[in-house]
């Protein structure tokens, strides 16, 4: 697709440049927005600035998060639909792009239904209050008296007078102040005076049967991806990595490229990268170009010494700490304590590509295309490398080949950026397959130490869990700032690392219990291919893999049911509920240990865990088989209980649940990132292992908890939460083998069958 | 740089490109095609994917001056929104892609599949579409599509 660029004032000004706009790959538009009037200057505070009505009276809903395959834009159609009464499909979304959404964070957290829902709920209903207002003053009857069906105002006492929402304002945009929580991000809430409805008068929300708008594009292979953007006269970037981490270029060789036709070499501080007309000619000569790096001292000790690495690290900060009751007490009256250390490697988040990026840098102004997840962070941080106002930088966000938090799509749109504007044309950058696993942002690898003090009677009386962790943040959570980049790295931008990792969330009502969130400094600090991120879920499936493998272990010495142990001391209500649920559909059988369950060669095991995060709680069951000539594991069946509160769309909830147990089995059952003194030597699908179909599960069962009357909390990570310790608990109940390190491969299982 | 002749979804197109250059870089660069995705460059996921004379091949392994007359078929040239493939039917139905950037190796390998063992069993699915990859974990969802279509 052929792209024409604009400027903001086209954009949401004269009719005119709509064609255009829709041309833009990413928006997402459909043909209902084509009628789309201006709106006003978009403000926080404006109800306009997130609901606008069409003049054929259908709603087009502004946000600036996006969808990154879950179908969370069809949830907020829905919620803007209910609140309409509007049908879902004359209700359509425009995500992301930073010249017509407002800062609400991107996709993050899991907070897109749960928070952005929130506001673009409140607006939808404001819109509606404000439509029936006008619609009483253009019928001549009170408001009280006036009701809607399908967008089309009438009285109830005379259904002749109507009025439809087009014929209202269609074609001109609301002049209406929300109140507005003076947030950006995703915290942003807006409300206005309108009451909501009751759950009881929903006709589309939590009712099933919903459809993806996305997926008939995408399997008729018509969607527009990121790497489909193209800029006329854009050119094809590639950037050089250091074989040693950490080295710098010191002298390059450009007689090496000549006879690749078009190429030239940019070389800024430790930047290097090249660009080319053809895509071939600059993989080609990102292959042939040479350069001389610094020497340097190599910069890690390797995979096989992490752990006690971490260990030994000094403590750069205690980043959170939670206390309750006497816990020193309790250990030195213990009749027994119970101690247990969990360990959990880096991960990549290894989306289907390595990332790409395209950017059009100006003399005063910049057009940027990006996978990122966070588009208003991404002008952000370019507008700060470029010395730009941020409203002079335009980012739409464009579907990538998958985001699962901060993965390698900011730093390559920070490459085209900075390639850009050393060459003085638009730039596509496309990383290569090593550079998406080798370079890509990694999830923090972690220690958990988890102790408990257990009296005469069996009871738990404190717990202490601590975890020691790289930061997940160690260059915050986007790319809102040029050293937050690995192109702002190479560039000198000064560091400002931040440090966290975090608690995890359950409710254990032990008596006395401490948590604590330690975070080391990074093996290498600048541009180092192990910079850790958010990865889906942000530390939950290593903290609850420790967490959820310890209450096992703690069932086990105080002689309990792992399920009536969690029960015991479990004290929210909606935390038992799970996994009550959970284990009646599992059929679950009391045991106290493991009951090693052989059918000839393969070994059965069914394993708990639970967690919370935010406000939406989890438990997951797992079913194993393993195999013990072969040490494989199967996860044949999961069973989950879900409840995250209201929910809006059934089908989809199902679906995303699912692909979380798969991707999080995935990471618990094969993935560590490896390397060596030098770099990450696992840097493609052969040295990065992902869950092949042949290791699916064959059924995952799915009781959804709703609550209509308790607002929606977040579902996009929360399955990922329990299910590493949920599988843990299912080998040792199949082979009574404790794996207290990640992944759970043959390898670490192989010696405890022999 | 050399002379070349793709057979494309049924159309005949020209091109001028090195013969070692990766089918996948022409269709996506010289004839600005999107459906078969870069995913790896190594053959190891499936992005990639086409049908070469009805086989699912990887096309960002095979070399242009490898490919003769033999026909190639991309995701959008075996069915459209109107007349959808039985295979992206059911996939559609199932609603299975999140991030949908896979898509082309689990849909065109099906279809090959499909051809080859109309009825085939989850044992028989699982071993043909092994290697394939899928980031966002929608395994289980391509499993019940391809079901799906095998009774289609």
């Amino acid at each position: 697709m052929t792209i024409n660029t604009l400027n903001r004032r086209q954009f949401i000004a004269g009719t005119g440049a709509l064609t255009v706009y829709l041309a833009l790959p990413g928006v997402r538009a459909n043909a209902a927005i084509a009628t789309q009037a201006s709106r006003l200057a978009l403000k926080p505070d404006q109800l306009s600035t997130y609901i606008s009505i069409n003049q054929d009276g259908s709603a087009v809903g502004w946000v600036g998060k996006i969808d990154m395959g879950q179908g969370t834009d069809v949830g907020w159609i829905k919620m803007i639909a209910e609140e309409l009464d509007l049908p879902p499909e004359r209700v359509s979304m425009v995500q992301g792009h930073t010249d017509v959404t407002v800062d609400q964070g991107g996709a993050s957290g899991s907070t897109g239904i749960w928070k952005a829902g929130a506001a673009l709920r409140n607006a939808a209903a404001e819109a509606r209050r404000v439509l029936v207002e006008m619609a009483a003053e253009k019928l001549g009857a009170p408001a009280e008296r006036l009701t809607v069906v399908d967008g089309v105002v009438s009285d109830k006492s005379d259904p002749a007078k109507k009025v439809g929402y087009g014929e209202l304002i269609g074609g001109r945009h609301f002049d209406i102040e929300l109140e507005w929580n003076h947030e950006f991000g995703n915290e942003l809430l807006v409300k206005g005076k309108a009451k909501l409805k009751s759950p009881s008068e929903f006709k589309t929300v939590g009712k099933a049967g919903t459809r993806r708008r996305d997926v008939p594009q995408k399997v008729l292979g018509t969607h527009d991806y990121m790497v489909d953007v193209k800029v006329p006269g854009m050119l094809h970037g590639r950037i050089i990595r250091p074989p040693v981490a950490g080295a710098v270029p010191i002298a390059i060789d450009e007689s090496s490229v000549k006879d690749i036709p078009g190429v030239q070499v940019v070389w800024q501080k430790a930047f290097i990268g090249l660009v080319a007309p053809k895509e071939w000619d600059a993989i080609k000569a990102a292959k042939a170009l040479k350069v001389t790096w610094s020497e340097v001292k190599p910069p890690f000790a390797g995979n096989a010494s992490l752990y006690d690495h971490i260990r030994a690290a000094p403590v750069a900060k205690k980043d959170e700490e939670t206390k309750v009751g006497d816990v020193e007490q309790a250990f030195a009256k213990a009749a027994k304590v119970v101690e247990a250390t969990y360990e959990w490697p880096f991960h990549s988040h290894a989306p289907m590509a390595p990332a790409c990026g395209v950017a059009d840098v100006r003399d005063s102004e910049a057009f940027v295309w990006t996978g990122s997840q966070k588009p208003h962070h991404c002008r952000e941080g370019v507008s700060k490398m470029l010395g730009l106002h941020e409203e002079k930088v335009h980012v739409t966000s464009v579907t990538g080949p998958g985001s699962y938090g901060r993965n390698d799509a900011g730093d390559v749109t920070m490459d085209a950026v900075v390639l850009s504007r050393a060459v003085g044309r638009p730039v596509r950058v496309q990383g290569m397959r090593h550079e998406g696993h080798g370079w890509d942002p990694k999830a923090p690898a972690s220690i958990h130490i988890s102790r408990a003090a257990v009296d005469r009677e069996g009871k738990v009386t404190a717990w202490y869990f601590e975890t020691k962790a790289f930061s997940r943040r160690e260059f915050f959570r986007d790319e809102g700032s040029p050293e937050r980049t690995l192109a702002g790295q190479l560039l000198d931008w000064p560091l400002k690392p931040v440090w966290l990792f975090g608690l995890p969330g359950e409710s254990y009502g032990f008596a006395a219990r401490q948590k604590v969130s330690t975070t080391i400094p990074p093996l290498l600090d600048r541009a180092s291919p192990l910079r850790s991120s958010h990865m889906r879920d942000p530390g939950g499936p290593q903290m609850h893999y420790a967490v959820e493998s310890f209450m096992d272990e703690l069932a086990l010495a105080t002689n309990m049911d792992p399920v009536a142990f969690r029960l015991r001391y479990l004290e929210n209500p909606r935390d038992k509920a799970v996994i009550m649920a959970a284990a009646e559909k599992a059929n679950w059988q009391p045991r106290v240990g493991a009951r090693k369950q052989a059918n000839g060669n393969i070994l059965t095991g069914q394993g708990i865990a639970y967690a919370v995060r935010g406000e939406t709680r989890v438990a997951v069951i797992a079913e194993v088989e393993v195999d013990r000539t072969t040490a494989a594991v199967w996860a044949r069946r999961f069973v989950v209980a879900h409840d995250c509160g209201q929910i809006i769309a059934p089908d989809l909830l199902r679906l995303t649940i699912e692909g979380n147990i798969v991707q999080t089995s995935s990471r618990a059952l094969k993935e560590e990132v490896m390397f060596d003194q030098k770099n990450v030597t696992s840097v493609d699908w052969e040295t990065y292992p992902i869950i092949d179909i042949k290791d699916a599960p064959e059924t995952i069962d799915i009781i959804l908890i709703d609550h209509p009357e308790i607002p929606p909390g977040g579902a996009g990570e929360s399955a990922s939460r329990p299910t590493p310790a949920a599988l843990a608990n299912a080998i040792f109940d199949a082979t009574g083998i404790r794996l207290r390190q990640a992944p759970f491969t043959p390898a670490r299982l192989k010696a405890g069958l022999a | 740089m050399a002379h070349i002749e793709l057979n494309v979804n049924g159309r005949t197109q020209a091109i001028e490109a090195d013969g070692d250059m990766p089918l996948l870089y022409a269709l996506r660069g010289d004839l600005n095609m999107h459906d078969p995705r870069f995913g790896c460059g190594l053959g190891q996921c499936g992005a990639c994917t086409v049908l070469l004379d009805g086989e699912a091949v990887r096309s960002c392994q095979l070399r242009l001056d490898a490919i003769g007359t033999r026909k190639i078929t991309t995701l959008g040239g075996i069915g459209t929104a109107e007349h959808p493939h039985k295979v992206q039917a059911a996939f559609i139905e199932e609603q299975v892609p999140q991030c949908g950037y896979c898509l082309n190796g689990w849909v065109m390998t099906t279809v090959a599949l499909l051809e080859k063992n109309p009825r085939p069993s989850d044992k028989e699915i699982r071993e043909a579409l092994t290697g394939l990859k899928c980031r966002c974990g929608t395994h289980t969802a391509i499993l019940r599509a391809v079901k799906r279509a095998a009774q289609a």
